[in-house]
């Protein structure tokens, strides 16, 4: 706990007040924390399991078992190529080896400038669109492999102005 | 907002509202009325900024007492959004763009003239259509039931779903018995949304006859199967109407607290149920002695977080009480031990949203709808390879044929259908002899798939049945929980063999021993995910067994989708020497040939090019970028 901020403290002692009305209120927490912070580390899950007397190790436990919980930072741009079934018939598999092929790094991975991160979504309930990318909440429809280099070019583009 | 006290007062507060939505939808006193679809598909398209121009338009021209925007729910037909729709005319626009507003609003508005352009064009007979009515993706629906006020009362305005009728059905279910209100349920025959299809009305009555000083009503909106929305869009359109089904299921049962479990991709929903229950709070519908009864409930948020185990009922439960997402063994049931241990009911979204139109309506009239065992609707989220993509609801017994041909406009680009996937991971495959089949619970089933949440993919001759079996496999194996081994060890070994399968080095004894373990899988695993795992291998191995054995002995994909058994070949016939494909190969994988393209001279400057498949990685850029359409996979 050693490393943890004052800062983070305050707003981590913050997010559990918010819901100590609540029965079982674990995973509540743990989404609000991943939404602030962008992943939860083993030190803040011993403050969380410090505030609300849960052992660290059920915490660990939760935190490995939901994908929407990391334990390790996300890239400023995270990159999800959706699998559902629609995108998948329509080649979202070649979209995301494309994807994968020129950030060099696999589903799941941040690149090495932490610039992006690739994800596998399953379903945005965007079927319509298919096959779809989602970068940071917006939604790219009807993304075909030949588009997949703009795309990666558009991010780099601002991070280079 | 004044608080809505007894049955008296709901009544009059909804004569009210109702004249308010009359005036709006039917133009009394020359009111016009403009809705945006805020569906996710449209959303994407930016119908949120539509919706902000036209905002800006009626402001800057002074015409907020005659002109209202808002945004509704989802109108279904997500290929031909965004949709604008202009009350009381009724016209439907399509594909509109936020550049298109400001002609909507001069021309249609102000000049009461329709805007042409942007009507629907019918693909087969060219014929347009400025009505919904008249849209052949409209006439077999029935539209009124789960999507009850879905495109047309504004999700974020409760006097509006007051208006549309909401809390009429609870108004009526309070001055019955509980158990009347679950006899009424029992007889309208609706069964579960969810997949499974047990009674709902039997569910509520194992909870009903427990004792217990507390019970839990619980919605299950952890819509995790890939390729279905429907749960979704819902909430997203009438959050009330859910809400309403969790009072009525509450009171009948004897619960005090409610809780809605949602996938934490769906933010809009999450935004529009929280925005309707505070909403419900102000005006007292929701809270300590509602409608002046002894009736008292409370509804609950929580989210899930990715992960589609949580959709069984019984990991759903452990994923509340802030655990893993791993399924409890039964019995105990959850009727009788559910959330913290206490009587609990978990019901679809779908499913209750089905049921305030039963008891507003009465179980007869419900019944009504459907075949004879299945009741009612059901919704379908339509995708894959079909022209009209989207959200439908249809009444049970609608053929798929009907719902692939009629409603879904048939397959694109003059393909050929293949199948029809329905249940996702849960489910299997439909095939041309099963098109004229009535879509209820019993007869997909029956057929070797089954109804599951409401996903319907469409695949046509390209989709490889194979690749599909291991789509599903490869899903199944990253949300298994782990808790038991037939499920966690075995859909491993299946995925190893059908991905040895897809790379040519299977072998016939690979099949048998597939089937095997899919049985094993099948009668052994531990909750309904396990149980059901095997069903895509199953169902493609019956009605494609012949696709399996090309891949093993022929080594060859019949549809040209597994990498390792096909390749790209440029037609030296059709080649016109452009070199557009060499530019654009990133494997350097294509070269000039000395052979000039036919019918050219020898001294024409450009070459045939071929492939070397050696260097090859068979990403498809030269096929996408070769204007010849000379690039062929084989």
């Amino acid at each position: 706990m050693a490393h943890l901020q004052g800062q983070a403290v305050k707003q981590i002692t913050e997010i559990v007040e918010r819901y100590k009305n609540e029965r079982t209120p674990l995973m509540m927490i743990l989404s609000d924390i991943q939404k602030e912070y962008g992943y939860i580390p083993l030190e803040v899950q011993e403050l969380v399991s410090d505030l609300t007397g849960i052992p660290v190790s059920e915490i660990y436990g939760v935190v490995t078992f939901y994908s929407f919980f990391s334990l390790t930072p996300k890239g400023k741009y995270v990159v999800g190529v959706c699998l559902g079934t629609a995108c998948y018939v329509k080649g979202s598999q070649l979209i995301l080896d494309k994807f994968s092929e020129l950030l060099k790094i696999k589903p799941g991975e941040t690149s090495e400038d932490g610039l992006f991160t690739l994800d596998v979504l399953r379903c945005v309930g965007a079927c319509a669109i298919a096959p779809a990318v989602s970068i940071n909440g917006k939604v790219y429809p009807q993304v075909q492999v030949s588009q997949v280099q703009g795309i990666i070019d558009e991010y780099r583009a601002k991070e280079n102005k | 907002m004044a608080k809505i006290k007894t049955s008296d007062e709901l009544i009059k507060k909804s004569n009210d509202c109702s004249s308010c939505l009359d005036a709006k939808f039917k133009g009394l006193k020359g009111k016009r009325a403009i809705v945006v679809c805020g569906g996710t598909g449209c959303l994407s398209s930016d119908s949120s900024s539509i919706l902000k121009r036209f905002q800006e338009l009626i402001k800057k021209n002074g015409m907020e007492d005659k002109v209202t925007a808002n945004i509704v729910g989802c109108f279904g037909f997500c290929s031909q959004g965004p949709f604008v729709k202009i009350f009381p005319e009724e016209t439907l626009y399509t594909k509109v763009k936020v550049a298109d507003a400001d002609e909507i609003f001069e021309k249609d508005i102000m000049g009461g003239e329709i805007v042409d352009r942007l009507l629907f064009v019918d693909p087969q007979t060219h014929e347009k259509a400025s009505k919904q009515h008249e849209i052949n993706f409209y006439k077999l629906q029935k539209r009124d039931v789960a999507l009850r006020g879905n495109a047309e009362i504004n999700p974020e305005d409760i006097e509006e779903a007051i208006g549309s009728g909401a809390f009429l059905a609870l108004n009526k279910a309070l001055h019955m018995s509980r158990q009347d209100v679950i006899t009424e349920v029992l007889n309208s025959g609706l069964r579960g949304r969810g997949g499974a299809g047990f009674p709902t009305g039997r569910k509520w009555q194992f909870a009903y006859d427990v004792q217990s000083d507390e019970k839990y009503v619980v919605c299950n909106g952890d819509e995790g199967d890939p390729g279905a929305f429907m749960d979704r869009s819902i909430i997203e359109g009438n959050p009330i109407n859910v809400i309403e089904g969790m009072m009525i299921e509450g009171y009948a049962i004897g619960a005090q607290n409610g809780y809605f479990y949602i996938r934490a991709e769906y933010p809009v929903a999450v935004d529009r149920l929280k925005n309707a229950i505070k909403q419900c709070e102000e005006l007292g519908l929701l809270g300590d002695h509602i409608l002046g009864t002894d009736f008292s409930f409370r509804c609950h948020i929580r989210l899930g977080a990715g992960a589609f185990v949580c959709g069984e009922e019984t990991a759903l439960l452990n994923s509340i009480e802030g655990q893993r997402g791993m399924p409890r063994p039964r019995p105990p049931f959850p009727a009788v031990k559910g959330l913290w241990d206490k009587p609990s009911v978990i019901n679809n979204v779908e499913t209750l949203a089905n049921v305030p139109y039963i008891l507003r309506e009465g179980a007869d009239a419900y019944a009504k709808i459907g075949t004879e065992k299945s009741k009612g609707t059901k919704v379908f989220a339509l995708g894959g390879k079909v022209n009209n993509v989207g959200l439908v609801e249809v009444p049970m017994g609608t053929t798929l044929r009907q719902l692939i041909y009629d409603i879904g406009g048939g397959i694109p680009n003059g393909k050929k259908f293949k199948a029809i996937q329905t249940g996702g991971p849960s489910g299997g495959c439909l095939t041309e002899k099963d098109l004229d089949t009535p879509i209820d619970y019993d007869n997909l089933i029956a057929a070797g798939s089954m109804m599951g949440s409401g996903g319907a993919i469409v695949m046509d001759e390209d989709n490889c049945m194979v690749d599909v079996a291991k789509f599903y496999m490869t899903f199944i194996c990253d949300e298994s929980c782990g808790k038991c081994s037939p499920c966690r060890i075995g859909t491993k070994r299946c995925l190893e063999i059908l991905e040895k399968i897809t790379e040519g080095k299977g072998t016939m004894k690979d099949l048998d021993e597939l089937k095997t373990l899919a049985n094993v899988i099948k009668s052994n695993s531990l909750c309904g995910l396990g149980q059901t795992a095997p069903n895509p291998i199953l169902s493609t191995m019956k009605s494609f067994y012949d696709e399996y054995v090309a891949h093993i002995v022929d080594k060859k994909c019949p549809a040209h989708v597994c990498k390792s058994l096909m390749q790209y070949k440029i037609l030296p016939e059709k080649c016109a020497g452009c070199g557009l494909c060499a530019r654009n190969c990133p494997a350097g994988a294509i070269n000039k040939t000395d052979k000039v393209p036919a019918g050219k001279p020898e001294t024409f400057p450009l070459r045939v090019h071929e492939i070397d498949p050696d260097k090859c990685v068979k990403c498809g850029l030269c096929q996408a970028n070769c204007k010849f359409g000379a690039i062929i996979k084989d």
